[in-house]
C-alpha cells in the first residue's frame, strides 16, 4: 500500500513510456505493436485527435452516490432503445381489423386491430417477445423515476445556480419528452386500457379553450377514437421522440463536459476545482458496470413481474371500460388531479372553458412552467447571480428545500388521488371520503411538511453548526467546512463564533 | 488555501506535455491507491469473485441461448438474462474497485466566460459582417418576407392531419330521428326485455359502431320516482330511461351502476350521476348531467328514439352549446 508521503509523480509513471516490458511474457512489447496503439494511431493521423482523447481519459468525476442517479437514466434509455427496436419488428400499428388466431385461446376469434393482435403475437408467439416487452416497459418506468429523482437530487443541492441553468432547462424538456413518450408508448397497444387513456387524452385536448376542437380532430384524425392515432403515435414514439430525446441527451451530457461536474463541499473541494476520479480506467469502468447492472435488474424486472397484461384487458371498444384503470405511474399525477378535482365548469364570454382544462392543460402547463423558469425565479429572489460549483447541503437552504418538499408533497398526494379507487378497495374505504380527503390533504399538507422541512432543516444544520444560507454568504460555507464537518468534534477556530441557528 | 504547491511544480516540469490532473494533497483522507499494492489475500479473494461473477455471467449467457432455442420462457428468459447482465456488471464493478486506481485526482476548474477582449473582438468580427448584411435593407425586408411567407405557407399542410371539427361533435347518428334502439348485435329492444333493476349498453341502429352514441338504457323499479326535466315529460316509455353512456367529463363509458340507490358511477374519475334527477352529477368532476335520449316505442313495440341526445355527448369543448 502506497503511502501518502510518496510523492506523487512516483504513483502515476508518465504517460506513454516506450518498451515497457510486458509483465506476463516478460516479452519487451513496444506501446505500437498494441493493437489498442496502432487503431489509436490510425485514427490520429487522419484527425489528430489525441490530444481531446487523452484530456477525456483524465476528466475527472466527483464521486457521491446521488450522482449516479442521472446515469441511471442514460442507462435506462439504452435499454429503451435496444429493446424498443426489437419490438419495431413485430409491432404492426394499424388500426386495420383482424380476426385473432394466435395462441391465446381466450382470445381466438375475436375481431381486433392489427395494433393489438400483433402485441398479443410479440407477449405469446414470438420467442422472446413478451420478456422484451415487459423489460421495455420496466425500462420506461424506471427511466422517468431516475430522471426525476435525478432532478430532485440537482434540486435539493442547487446544481441548478449559474452556470447550469441551460443544463436544467434541457433536463426538465428530457422530463417531458420521457413523460410523453411513456404515455404514447402504452397507447400504441389498442387494449382496452390504453384506449381509455387515449380518450382521456383525447377530452383534454378538445377541453383547450378556442383551439381544443381543432387539436383534438387534427391529432387524432376526427373525433374520437380517430383511424389515425395509433399511427401517428408510433412515429412519434419510435422516431420523433427518441430523436430529440438523443440530441438534447447530448447537449446535456456536452454540457456536463463543459461545464465540470459540481462537488459537495470538503476537505480540498473549492469552487474553483474539482476533485474525483479519473475517467479513465476506473470511472469509466465503475459507470460500464452500472449499465450491465441497471441491465440486469431491469431484464429481472421483466421476466419475473408480470407488466401491462394487455390479454387481460381486451380489445378497446368505445363502449366498455376496466374498473381501476390506472396509468403508468409518472401520469399518476395527472390522473389524480382529473379526479379530486371539484366538479366545476368555467364559463366566459359565453363561452365553455371544461372541467379537464384546469388539471390536464393549466396544472401541467404550471408545472412545467415552474420547473423551466426555477433557476432563474431562484436568482432573482436571492440575488444570487455568482457561480456556483459547489453543491448546497439541502438543510442548508431551508427555504428551497421547504418550497421542493412541499412541493413533492402535492404531486404525492395528486398521485395518490390517482389510487383513490384502487385503495379504496383495498382498505375498504368509501371513494368518495378518500377523495374528499384528498382536496382537503392536497391543499392543507404542503405547507405542513414544508414546514416541517424548514424547522428540520433549521435544526439539523443548528446541530452541525453550521450557518444556513440567510446568516451567511454562501461563498463562505466550504471554507468553514474545511475545517470539520461536526462542530462538536473540533470547534472552528479559525471562524467567530458560529451564531447559534434561530431557534423560532 | 489557494492551491497546492507541489500540483504546481509538476506542472512547471512540461506544462505542455504532463498537464494531466494532479494528484490530491496528502489532505486526502483516502491514501492513494495503484491497485498494484493490492496482492494481498484480499486482493486475491476480490479477483476469485470477479472471476467467479464472469463466470457465472457465461452460464447465465449459455442458458439463455439454451432456454431460447428449447422454445423460450419469460421468467427463465429474464433471469438468465438478468444473471448474464449482472455478472459482467459485478465482475467489471469488483475489478475497477479493488484493481483500478481509486486515487482522488484535483482538477482545475477555469472560469467559463472568455476575457473581456475575447469577447469585444468577437463583437468586433461579428458587427463588421453584420453592417456589411444591414447596408441591403432592401435584401433584408425581402429575403426575411420570403422567408416568413414560406414559413406561412408550410404550416398549412397541418390541415391535412383531419377533419374541420364542425357539427360532428354536437351530433350522433340519432338525430336522423325515430332509429330504433338496438342492442351491440344489432337486435331490437322491447322495454319489457330489459332487464330489471340493471342497464343495457345501447346503440343507434345501424350505428353500432359510432363511439359518440352508446346509451345506456335503465329500466327503473315501480318503487323509484323519475324526476324528467322540464320539457322531457314524454321522453321515457315505461318506466325505461336512456342516457349518453359518456361521462360529461372526460367522456369514459359511466360503466357502473348501483341500481338500488339509482346512481352511475364512472370508473375513470369516480363522477356520480343521480338517475332518478336526470343523471344530474353529484360527485367528482363531471359538472354537466348526462345527455338523456327521447324514447319511444315504434308499432312493433321496440324502442325508438325520437331524436337525437338532449346534449352534445362526452367531454366538454369550449364551442359546446353554441
Amino acid at each position: 500500500m502506497a503511502t501518502t508521503e510518496t510523492p506523487d509523480t512516483a504513483e502515476r509513471p508518465p504517460a506513454a513510456p516506450t518498451g515497457r516490458p510486458d509483465r506476463r511474457t516478460g516479452r519487451r512489447k513496444g506501446p505500437e505493436k498494441l493493437l489498442t496503439h496502432r487503431a489509436a494511431r490510425w485514427v490520429d493521423t487522419r484527425l489528430g485527435t489525441a490530444n481531446l482523447a487523452r484530456t477525456a481519459l483524465n476528466k475527472v468525476f466527483p464521486d457521491h452516490w446521488s450522482f449516479m442517479i442521472g446515469e441511471l437514466a442514460l442507462y435506462c434509455f439504452v435499454v429503451l432503445l435496444l429493446t424498443g427496436v426489437y419490438l419495431t419488428f413485430f409491432f404492426d400499428p394499424s388500426t386495420e381489423l383482424t380476426t385473432y388466431t394466435g395462441s391465446y385461446e381466450p382470445l381466438q376469434g375475436v375481431e381486433m386491430t392489427r395494433a393489438y393482435a400483433s402485441s398479443l403475437d410479440l407477449s405469446f408467439d414470438v420467442r422472446a417477445g413478451l420478456v422484451m416487452r415487459q423489460i421495455h416497459h420496466w425500462a420506461a418506468l424506471l427511466f422517468v423515476a431516475s430522471i426525476v429523482v435525478h432532478l430532485a437530487r440537482v434540486f435539493f443541492t442547487g446544481a441548478f445556480r449559474k452556470p447550469r441553468e441551460l443544463n436544467w432547462v434541457i433536463g426538465v424538456l428530457l422530463l417531458i419528452l420521457a413523460i410523453f413518450n411513456g404515455l404514447f408508448g402504452y397507447s400504441l397497444l389498442d387494449d382496452q386500457l390504453s384506449g381509455t387513456g387515449l380518450r382521456i387524452i383525447y377530452s383534454i385536448t378538445l377541453s383547450v379553450p378556442v383551439v381544443g376542437t381543432w387539436a383534438a380532430s387534427l391529432l387524432f384524425g376526427g373525433e374520437f377514437p380517430g383511424p389515425d392515432i395509433i399511427e401517428r403515435l408510433y412515429v412519434i414514439h419510435i422516431l420523433l421522440v427518441p430523436a430529440i430525446i438523443v440530441v438534447l441527451l447530448t447537449a446535456h451530457l456536452a454540457i456536463i463536459v463543459r461545464q465540470k461536474h459540481t462537488q459537495f463541499p470538503g476537505p480540498g473541494r473549492r469552487e474553483d476545482n474539482v476533485v474525483g476520479e479519473r475517467m479513465w480506467p476506473t470511472y469509466a469502468a465503475k459507470a460500464l458496470g452500472l449499465f450491465f447492472l441497471t441491465g440486469a435488474v431491469l431484464a429481472f424486472l421483466g421476466g419475473v413481474f408480470q407488466i401491462n397484461p394487455i390479454w387481460l384487458y381486451g380489445p378497446f371498444e368505445p363502449a366498455d371500460v376496466s374498473s381501476a384503470s390506472q396509468p403508468d405511474w409518472y401520469m399518476g399525477w395527472l390522473d389524480g388531479a382529473l379526479r379530486i378535482m371539484p366538479g366545476w365548469e368555467v364559463r366566459a364570454f359565453g363561452y365553455e372553458v371544461p372541467n379537464p382544462f384546469f388539471p390536464g392543460v393549466l396544472l401541467a402547463g404550471l408545472t412545467f412552467g415552474l420547473l423551466f423558469a426555477w433557476p432563474f425565479l431562484e436568482a432573482r429572489v436571492t440575488g444570487d447571480h455568482a457561480h456556483h460549483h459547489l453543491d448546497d447541503r439541502p438543510r442548508q437552504r431551508p427555504v428551497r428545500t421547504a418550497l421542493g418538499v412541499a412541493t413533492l408533497t402535492f404531486y404525492v398526494i395528486l398521485f395518490l388521488g390517482g389510487a383513490a379507487d384502487v385503495l379504496a378497495q383495498t382498505f375498504g374505504l368509501s371513494v368518495n371520503a378518500l377523495l374528499w380527503t384528498f382536496r382537503f390533504a392536497v391543499l392543507l399538507a404542503p405547507p405542513l411538511t414544508g414546514w416541517v422541512a424548514y424547522r428540520l432543516c433549521k435544526e439539523l444544520s443548528a446541530r452541525d453548526g453550521v450557518p444556513t444560507a440567510s446568516q451567511v454568504r454562501v461563498r463562505d460555507i466550504p471554507r468553514r467546512l474545511r475545517h470539520g464537518k461536526a462542530a462538536d468534534e473540533a470547534p472552528d477556530e479559525e471562524s467567530p463564533a458560529p451564531a447559534p441557528a434561530e431557534m423560532s | 488555501m489557494t492551491s497546492d504547491p507541489r500540483t504546481d511544480d509538476s506542472r512547471v516540469a512540461d506544462e505542455n506535455i504532463d498537464d494531466r490532473p494532479a494528484l490530491r494533497s496528502p489532505a486526502s483522507q483516502h491514501p492513494p491507491q495503484t491497485g498494484e499494492a493490492v496482492l494481498t489475500k484480499r486482493g486475491e479473494r476480490a479477483e476469485r469473485s470477479a472471476a467467479t461473477a464472469f463466470f457465472v455471467s457465461m452460464l447465465g449467457a449459455l442458458g439463455l441461448a439454451v432456454v431460447y432455442w428449447e422454445g423460450g420462457q419469460p421468467q427463465l428468459e429474464g433471469i438468465l438474462l438478468a444473471v448474464a447482465l449482472g455478472g459482467i456488471g459485478t465482475g467489471i464493478v469488483l475489478w475497477a474497485k479493488h484493481f483500478m486506481p481509486s486515487d482522488e485526482v484535483e482538477e482545475d476548474r477555469h472560469p467559463l466566460e472568455s476575457t473581456e477582449e475575447v469577447m469585444e473582438a468577437y463583437a468586433t468580427d461579428f458587427e463588421a459582417g453584420e453592417s456589411s448584411l444591414r447596408s441591403r435593407r432592401l435584401l433584408i425586408a425581402t429575403g426575411g418576407g420570403a422567408c416568413a411567407a414560406l414559413g406561412l405557407a408550410v404550416l398549412f399542410p397541418i390541415r391535412s392531419l383531419g377533419p374541420r371539427p364542425g357539427r360532428d361533435l354536437k351530433r350522433t347518428p340519432f338525430a336522423e330521428g325515430n332509429l330504433r334502439v338496438v342492442r351491440e348485435d344489432g337486435s331490437p329492444i322491447r322495454p319489457e326485455n330489459l332487464p330489471d333493476d340493471g342497464f343495457v349498453t345501447a346503440w343507434p341502429d345501424g350505428h353500432t359502431d359510432a363511439a359518440d352514441a352508446p346509451t345506456l338504457l335503465i329500466r327503473l323499479r315501480e318503487d323509484q320516482e323519475f324526476r324528467p326535466r322540464e320539457g322531457r315529460e314524454d321522453w321515457t316509455v315505461d318506466n325505461v330511461v336512456a342516457f349518453s353512456k359518456l361521462c360529461t367529463h372526460a367522456g369514459c363509458p359511466v360503466g357502473l351502476y348501483q341500481a338500488e340507490i339509482g346512481q352511475l358511477l364512472c370508473p375513470c374519475h369516480q363522477s356520480t350521476f343521480d338517475v332518478l334527477d336526470s343523471c344530474r352529477p353529484i360527485f367528482g368532476p363531471a359538472a354537466r348531467s348526462l345527455p338523456q335520449l327521447p324514447l319511444a316505442l315504434d308499432r312493433e313495440g321496440y324502442l325508438i328514439a325520437t331524436g337525437d341526445f338532449s346534449d352534445p355527448t362526452g367531454p366538454g369543448f369550449w364551442d359546446r352549446d353554441r
